[in-house]
């Protein structure tokens, strides 16, 4: 049960690791990190299901698409809003989710019913540990989740330090201004930005897949990574990795222990009581403001 | 174009600043006081609705448009004052050391409605002291989620999913929850609630708010205490929207968990930007947008092609697009173009487009080291 918590929160944790980039580097919290994942999601199925390639290849033109498509909203929906407040940038990102769930809704094949992509992944259970060592059993795809997310974090790891343009990005993402100083593109750095966050997203998506299936409204699921990036701190990547994976077992756990009802909330109670206690979160750094 | 001069301090703070308000706002509370008599019932009830969709964006809009504080989960607020309207004045409150269930009057649960919504805005205000921008936000979504769990799983109060029977409200044979007397009932209240917020927002608490909103530091340098501040306002602006849950419970006449989820709370958003963000005009503009949207779409869905029509996601995707073009192109929302115009008319030949230009745009920073 705890691993298929672990598998729940890797999930949480790709979708938040979207947040954190976003976060990080632009200063935007992007509400529609859920309608990315469900867009990538549907990509995928479209191009296994529907068109009937191999699962690799759908699943890598998915991605690529997903990144595309994350350049593109940066560029036409986020740039322009620069400079307004706060309030206005979330509210964009709302009604960029609004568009996307309801467009998914009317592409023709999409449609709103719920689909399945067909996996490699044998949903049995498999045995990792002997039973003479305490038993250990896991489904393949809980372990293609956890591989994956685990996989996915050390490419961004290495790209953040070790590629020109990872390193770009997280100067642009401590002082976009000296950055932009020092000959930076800063404005395409973030679109890239955006690009490599919808990927993530729908990396989580077509993991999601077999588990809980493609709607137009899996994008709600990733409201549920608030909580997971929060835990976690909200700049820190290897916070919201470990802050999706802790809210996942807490709620598969609550959903156990705890009276009906506390499963769906036990996350937002978490997010509650870390906001009051400890803002900056697990891995995050407090930050002082000077006049 | 009229130019004021002003010869004492009464008349900065005056709230009809020349006998043009005194005018227009004469007129349109006529208007407001005949048209019940002239249109048939459908309509009053959109009014009815309107007023009241209104009062919850006023209460918003001092929220969000004043003191600067982002909530995403005012529709938890707008449930609790109708949860709290619909049992205090349906089966009663039953406290433990009595028989009988104490069963308010309108005239006592109207108002504790609003003192509930209110409570809980202080009880979510205060952790929200010590955060900011998008924190905050989190933080009222989180709530807002929580409150949606409680309406749906306290049974013994809200009844559940299986929803909850409002009782109307009769003053001697009159039923006032219904038809004419309600529409002038939820005009009373926004009228009311109305100039509440305009004498808040002359004297040193709505001061206070802007200052708040404008820049936190320099408030505070200022002397304004931000926690009393925020905590205030938070505390109104939830007890306005407590008061619009409170006559919409009277509305529905039925109430279950499904009309206060987190869409509710976007569609307040929306509201308070598509009318303007930091204007009472904006709020009621946002309102009449925010009812006339799904209206105006059933007219003109009859142009469309029937495919296209048929699609249940239409709404949604125009809401959305609508929203997002308001931010990108129209910041200030439907009152700004109206000052826009104005402005236009008023200074005929002589009209620049820049002067609504933001001179400059930055990148603002939340996490300054």
């Amino acid at each position: 049960m705890v691993i298929g918590g672990v598998s729940i929160g890797c999930i949480y944790a790709l979708v938040a690791l979207g947040f954190v980039l976003i976060y990080k580097a632009t200063e935007v919290v992007n509400f529609a990190q859920g309608e990315l994942m469900m867009l990538g999601a549907f990509l995928a199925y479209t191009f296994i299901s529907i068109l009937g390639w191999n699962y690799w290849l759908g699943a890598g033109a998915a991605i690529a698409c997903m990144f595309v498509v994350g350049n593109i909203t940066d560029r036409v929906i986020l740039r322009p809003v620069i400079g307004q407040p706060q309030f206005s940038i979330v509210m964009v990102t709302i009604g960029f989710g609004y568009v996307a769930r309801s467009a998914a809704g009317m592409m023709p094949g999409w449609g709103t019913e719920t689909y399945a992509i067909s996996t490699p992944f044998a949903s049995e259970g498999m045995q990792i540990i002997p039973a003479s060592m305490g038993s250990l059993v896991i489904s393949q795809t809980d372990l293609s989740v956890i591989i994956a997310t685990f996989l996915l974090c050390a490419i961004l790891y290495g790209f953040f330090t070790y590629t020109r343009l990872g390193v770009a990005m997280q100067a642009s993402s401590q002082n976009q201004l000296a950055s932009y100083y020092m000959g930076i593109p800063v404005k395409s750095v973030f679109s890239m930005i955006w690009g490599i966050s919808a990927a993530s997203a729908a990396v989580a998506g077509i993991l999601l897949a077999p588990t809980t299936l493609i709607d137009t409204s899996m994008g709600f699921l990733g409201l549920k990574a608030f909580p997971a990036a929060v835990l976690g701190g909200f700049g820190s990547i290897p916070g919201a990795v470990v802050g999706g994976v802790i809210i996942g077992i807490i709620e598969t756990l609550a959903g156990f222990y705890l009276p009906p009802g506390f499963k769906n909330v036990a996350a937002y109670i978490i997010l509650l009581i870390v906001l009051v206690v400890r803002p900056q979160g697990l891995f995050g750094q407090k930050t002082g403001k000077r006049v | 174009m009229r130019f004021l001069f002003k010869t004492n301090y009464e008349q900065d703070v005056r709230l009809a600043k020349h006998s043009g308000y005194i005018w227009s706002y004469a007129t349109l509370m006529l208007i407001l006081l005949v048209i019940p008599y002239l249109l048939d019932e459908y309509y009053i009830g959109q009014l009815t609705q309107l007023f009241i969709v209104a009062i919850a964006g006023v209460g918003l809009m001092l929220l969000a448009g004043y003191t600067g504080q982002v909530s995403l989960g005012h529709a938890a607020f707008f449930g609790i004052g109708a949860y709290t309207e619909a049992v205090l004045s349906g089966n009663g409150m039953a406290l433990p050391f009595m028989d009988e269930p104490i069963v308010f009057s309108f005239l006592l649960s109207f108002p504790l409605a609003g003192v509930f919504a209110a409570l809980a805005g202080i009880a979510i205000g205060i952790p929200a002291l010590r955060l900011v921008g998008v924190y905050l936000a989190i933080a009222t979504f989180a709530f807002a989620i929580i409150v949606e769990e409680v309406f749906s799983r306290w049974e013994s109060v809200t009844n559940g999913y299986s929803g909850l029977m409002v009782e109307s409200i009769y003053f001697g044979d009159m039923e006032l929850t219904d038809g004419l007397p309600f529409y002038f009932l939820c005009l009373g209240v926004l009228i009311a609630v109305i100039l509440f917020s305009l004498n808040l927002l002359r004297s040193p608490t709505g001061r206070a708010m802007m200052a708040v909103r404008d820049s936190e530091i320099s408030a505070q340098s200022m002397g304004v205490n931000l926690a009393k501040t925020k905590t205030t306002a938070f505390a109104i602006s939830a007890g306005i929207t407590g008061l619009a849950g409170a006559l919409f419970a009277h509305k529905l006449g039925f109430l279950s968990p499904e009309s206060f989820t987190v869409l509710q709370s976007m569609e307040l958003l929306v509201l308070v930007i598509v009318g303007g963000l930091g204007s009472l005009h904006g709020a009621v503009f946002g309102a009449i947008f925010v009812l006339a949207l799904p209206q105006g779409l059933a007219i003109f869905k009859d142009f469309l092609p029937v495919q296209l029509a048929e699609q249940p996601g239409l709404e949604p995707l125009i809401f959305g697009l609508i929203l997002v073009f308001f931010i990108i192109f129209e910041p200030m929302g439907i009152y700004g173009r109206w000052l826009k115009v104005k402005l236009y008319f008023q200074m005929f030949p002589l009209y620049k487009k820049a002067t609504f230009k933001r001179q400059k745009s930055y990148m603002k920073s939340e996490r300054l080291k």
